[in-house]
């Protein structure tokens, strides 16, 4: 299990990516921490030319904040957010999340953008980041864009960055005073890929009643409007209407479709309680 | 002078922090990957892309040629048989590289050297295996079936052995009150070490040695292994087994890595290495534990066992390992099952099957969590049968301390201690009661409690004529230690047992200070290398401490039997007089010290009695335990579980073991073999399966598909001792070192079940996964049936 041989380069803007990247012929491939992508080169499931090293450039480890939005550079470490390193801004669910993943080892390195980039169905930072209604900062030959998260995902693995394409920055939109959210997973062990996962965000200021599921077969499953799959008393999920929801959705295996629907009828307590 | 100013104690019984642990925890253990050797080159391997097929050519790039050798290259070496005597067993030989068949995924085609690892992976990549694929026997029921292919296409059936316990039951059958029948099923797994495997051999000009370094439980078996497939005599082979880090079984055989690395040390002129690596690990090699049971127990309404009747398959995989062949487990099935109950009548038809996946591994408890597991689900249905608690039909039918030596079911005869006071124990402990209460109650979150017992007798330290009687290739005899006091009255000691996390470097020496009194830090064990250790078949079976031990305590008598009869002389005392402890020779009026002694052997001769003993103060002996039946340990398991009915998720509560080992030489690495084994006993029932799909391809080949239990798994094991001495061993120690892992399993599921019987449901088939246990709630009790409940 070594991979095969690559040069690695260390740009220090993200203009020099662009560059390196469209001019590689396909052959490059973006690293930051590793994560997923090192155990990926080392069973040979990935064999770039060049990679990429991007943790160097000042630019994709810094957190803006403005009035709306809180922007997490896309080379920030799951464990400074864990720590805490994020303004306070009303999202505590990201530390939370980042307590939860994996290991602290894996933390320490994993990046919230390569893990939304590799776009692994299990993974939190996709699911949770749907939840919170995110969105990717992409620069490239053409410039800069912008795409809601549950568009940057295609699918299992896949994500929707063209040629000479990197993720810069993820934007997340600030809550309201008063906004709830609720996050919860069913994994085997802990360190293991969830089974389930589901993230909620009410903030009735704004008129969100936002919920993701993560763990599916494809890429997360985000429904923008949740209202309609309350009980009458408001005060927990109707579960049948929810797992015709995902039957709709492509989830019909009942075992699968029972875990879904528990986890976040269990989130959505949460985000009351 | 406050008590923990007391002087530190060193022998037999202190809980003695670990000599090993010194290097072990700072990072400085030396394993077979951290050796560095001038010019070396690494090894990787082309494998068997396909679990059976024919291997029609295997293309070589031209600039490799060089550097890649298949079996055409082995001129004279030969494969691997590892058979019992018998004509019930059909034999396998095992090429060490793919000859004209491959049998299972991982299986050696090719071995290619580089200067590094990744270079000589770019080389395997580039090797093309060609092959015309055969229809691969997977499934162990599935290959006894008339027209099934065969693994080996000599042989007339899939079968490799099958052993027959017969008795007549069909009149109990008939008329008992009570019949419980299952269907239970174990998941194939691995034994995952810490250190994988690994092997380096190369050329010693000096010593004129085929020199092995391998991560190997058994140095001296190993050597015998290569004298045999490479056809050359032991004495130009060396052995060294350096720093193991965990074998559980997967170290404990001959591997084809080793025969075909010694075959290359022999080719090229430099040294090679090969470590395995995880993917290795968990597609090819040290699979265990696939059983099958079919089982049906009579009871009486007042709860005895009347019969016992079963027929269970072993997945034995494609070949035989060396030296304990396939044979192993379906025997133990045969010879284990009724465990530690009495049984009028038993029957049992045990069969072990050849199919397209690699040979089946004998790991930590061979056969035993399986047979436990069967046995203890059945007395958990009969208990609920007739109404009354699991523990109390346990009662009913166990050996009490009078019949120890009318043994059990299987006639085994038990050496010493009292098992239903161990299973009392154990129910006080974890506080049945309490439990029921609880149970009862009602959880808030809705979680379902359940609480169960497994209670299982371990044989270690099996002896010659049982091992002879297996008809093993190597049977283990007077196990046997050397031990020399050197001039400056240190205590050397060398044993051909190997340490693979055991912790022998600390026990060994707590038994010499026992017998000499020599300060503990004095004492050096040495283990693993054939050059300088007594040969040995090693460590296994649970027997370490109680034949290396043994073997140490015997060489150690006679160093303090010499040693007295030179100080009495320097004493001017008879020696019959004169006793040695505490690192003294001392007569009524004086002592003097061994060191004093050795230092007239060694340097003063002059000084030293006529009619000396001349073997002086270097002793090689030999120890066998009183009885080659071994040891008797036994041991309760209770568990109580939390299973959440929305997500199929299980949480230990509580986890109480109640074991008696014997005497204890080192409580603390008793403790730490417990709670080793009992995280491996939760790994078999919760989380550990290799899958495999319908053409014998692995579907676990990394640790993102293969989950091992971790730290925040596994719960605070509460450990309870009775130290029952036997009566056949050097301070009546007992080998404990396999009992952790065969616990588990049965008093897991037992407690998962005893959670879901208010749901009507239960679970017969390992590992116990969230969709499994959704999967049964939602087919609800009508599922009884055909799950495998009670009929």
């Amino acid at each position: 299990m070594k991979p095969v041989a690559f040069d690695i380069v260390r740009p220090r803007s993200v203009t020099e990516v662009v560059v390196l990247l469209s001019g590689s012929g396909g052959d490059a491939s973006i690293i930051a921490g590793a994560q997923s992508l090192g155990p990926m080169l080392n069973l040979r499931l990935v064999r770039p030319r060049i990679l990429i090293d991007i943790t160097g450039i000042p630019e994709l480890t810094k957190v803006d904040e403005d009035d709306e939005c809180v922007t997490i550079g896309t080379c920030v470490t799951t464990a400074s957010i864990e720590d805490g390193k994020l303004p306070r801004t009303g999202l505590a669910m990201l530390p939370a999340v980042a307590a939860d993943i994996a290991y602290r080892a894996v933390r320490n390195r994993g990046t919230i953008g390569g893990s939304v980039c590799h776009a692994d169905p299990a993974a939190d930072w996709p699911a949770a980041l749907c939840g919170l209604g995110a969105s990717c900062i992409i620069a490239g030959p053409g410039g800069r864009r912008t795409l809601p998260i549950d568009e940057f995902i295609v699918g299992a693995f896949e994500n929707a960055m063209g040629d000479g394409e990197v993720l810069v920055a993820i934007r997340i939109p600030r809550l309201s005073a008063k906004a709830k959210w609720g996050y919860q997973k069913l994994s085997r062990k802990t360190g293991e890929f969830a089974m389930a996962v589901a993230a909620i965000k009410i903030d009735p200021e704004r008129d969100i009643f936002r919920m993701a599921f993560g763990a599916t077969e494809g890429r997360q499953i985000v429904i923008p409007d949740f209202r309609p799959l309350r009980r009458d008393d408001g005060l927990e999920l109707d579960e049948a209407a929810v797992a015709a929801t995902l039957a709709g959705r492509g989830i019909a295996n009942p075992i699968a479709s029972r875990q879904q629907v528990t986890v976040m009828q269990r989130a959505f307590r949460q985000a009351l309680s | 002078m406050a008590k923990n100013d007391a002087p530190q104690r060193f022998g037999v019984g202190q809980p003695v922090l670990r000599k090993e642990d010194d290097r072990f925890l700072r990072g400085r253990g030396e394993y077979v990957g951290d050796i560095r050797l001038d010019r070396m080159q690494e090894v990787a391997f082309v494998r068997s892309p396909v679990a059976h097929a024919r291997l029609t050519r295997v293309n070589i790039p031209q600039q490799f040629r060089e550097c890649v050798f298949t079996a055409d290259d082995l001129v004279g070496v030969n494969p691997i048989l590892s058979a019992p005597p018998g004509k019930n067993f059909k034999r396998s030989f095992q090429p060490i590289l793919a000859t004209t068949k491959m049998r299972y995924v991982g299986e050696l085609v090719a071995i290619c050297y580089a200067p590094t690892r990744a270079e000589a992976e770019d080389i395997a990549q580039s090797v093309v295996v060609e092959y015309e694929e055969l229809p691969a026997v997977v499934d162990m029921l599935e290959a006894c079936r008339d027209g099934s292919p065969l693994v080996h296409e000599e042989w007339n059936n899939n079968a490799v052995v099958e052993f027959r316990r017969e008795a007549a039951i069909e009149d109990v059958a008939r008329t008992a009150a009570v019949k419980v029948q299952h269907r239970i099923r174990t998941s194939r797994h691995c034994m995952f070490p810490m250190e994988g495997r690994g092997v380096i051999g190369y050329r010693d000009a000096r010593l004129k040695f085929l020199t092995i370094i391998s991560s190997t439980q058994f140095p001296h078996c190993v050597q015998t292994g290569l004298s045999e497939t490479l056809g050359i005599s032991d004495g130009d082979i060396r052995v060294i087994s350096p720093d193991v880090g965990g074998g559980f079984g997967c170290k404990g055989l001959l591997s084809c890595e080793e025969v075909v690395i010694a075959w290359l040390a022999r080719r090229v002129d430099h040294p090679v290495r090969w470590l395995e690596d995880c993917r290795e690990h968990l597609s090819a090699n040290a699979n265990c534990r696939e059983h099958h049971y079919d089982i049906t127990c009579y009871a009486s309404q007042d709860g005895k066992i009347l019969a016992l009747d079963c027929v269970a398959h072993v997945d034995a995989g494609a070949y035989s390992a060396y030296p304990v062949s396939s044979s192993v487990e379906a025997a133990q099935i045969a010879n284990l099952l009724p465990g530690p109950y009495i049984i009028p009548a038993y029957r049992c038809r045990s069969i072990a099957v050849a199919t397209n996946k690699c040979p089946i591994l004998p790991y930590r408890g061979v056969a035993r969590p399986g047979v436990c597991l069967a046995m203890e689900v059945c007395m958990d249905s009969i208990a609920r049968e007739i109404g009354i608690e699991p523990y109390e039909l346990r009662l009913l039918n166990m050996v009490h301390p009078a019949q120890m030596k009318d043994g059990a079911a299987t006639g085994k005869q038990f050496d010493s201690g009292d098992h239903p006071e161990c299973l009392r124990l154990a129910v006080e402990k974890i506080d049945l009661a309490a439990v029921r209460h609880r149970q009862r109650s009602g959880e808030a979150d809705g979680r379902l409690i359940g609480i169960g017992l497994s209670f299982f007798v371990e044989q270690g330290a099996m002896g010659t004529s049982v091992m002879a009687g297996w008809g093993r290739p190597i049977v283990p005899g007077y196990e046997q230690a050397s031990v020399k006091l050197t001039a400056d009255g240190d205590l050397e000691v060398k044993v051909g047992t190997h340490s693979h996390g055991q912790g022998h470097e600390t026990t060994f020496a707590q038994i010499a200070h026992e017998i000499l009194g020599i300060e503990f830090d004095r004492i050096k064990v040495m283990q693993g290398d054939t050059l300088n250790t007594p040969y040995s078949t090693a460590t296994w079976g649970s027997r370490g401490i109680v034949m290396g031990g043994g073997a140490v305590a015997a060489a150690s008598r006679i160093i303090s039997t010499r040693a007295a009869a030179i100080g009495a002389w320097l004493l001017q005392d008879d020696p019959a007089n004169v006793t040695v402890a505490n690192g003294r020779v001392s007569g009524k009026n004086s002592s003097v010290s061994l060191r004093e002694v050795a230092r007239c052997w060694y340097l003063q001769p002059q000084n030293l009695p006529s009619g000396v003993d001349r073997g002086g103060l270097e002793v090689v002996e030999g120890y066998r335990a009183g009885s080659d039946l071994g040891t008797f340990s036994y041991a309760t398991h209770a568990a109580v579980v939390a299973v959440d009915p929305g997500t199929g998720l299980i949480e230990i509560l509580d986890y109480v073991v109640v074991e008696d080992g014997g005497t204890m030489i080192n409580p603390m690495i008793v403790d730490g073999q417990i709670c080793g084994g009992t995280a491996q006993g939760i790994g078999s029932c919760l989380y550990e399966a290799t899958p495999f799909d319908s053409q014998g391809q692995p579907l676990a080949s990394t640790l993102i598909d293969y989950i091992l239990p971790g730290a925040t798994e596994v719960p605070n094991v509460r450990i309870f001792h009775m130290e029952t001495p036997s009566p056949h061993t050097e301070f009546g120690v007992k080998g404990i070192g396999e009992g952790g892992a065969v616990g588990p399993p049965a008093a897991l599921l037992c407690a998962i079940n005893d959670a879901l019987r208010s749901k009507g449901v239960a679970i017969h088939e390992l590992p116990v996964t969230p969709g499994r246990i959704l999967e049964a709630l939602q087919r609800g009790p009508m599922s009884a049936a055909v799950s495998g409940g009670q009929q």
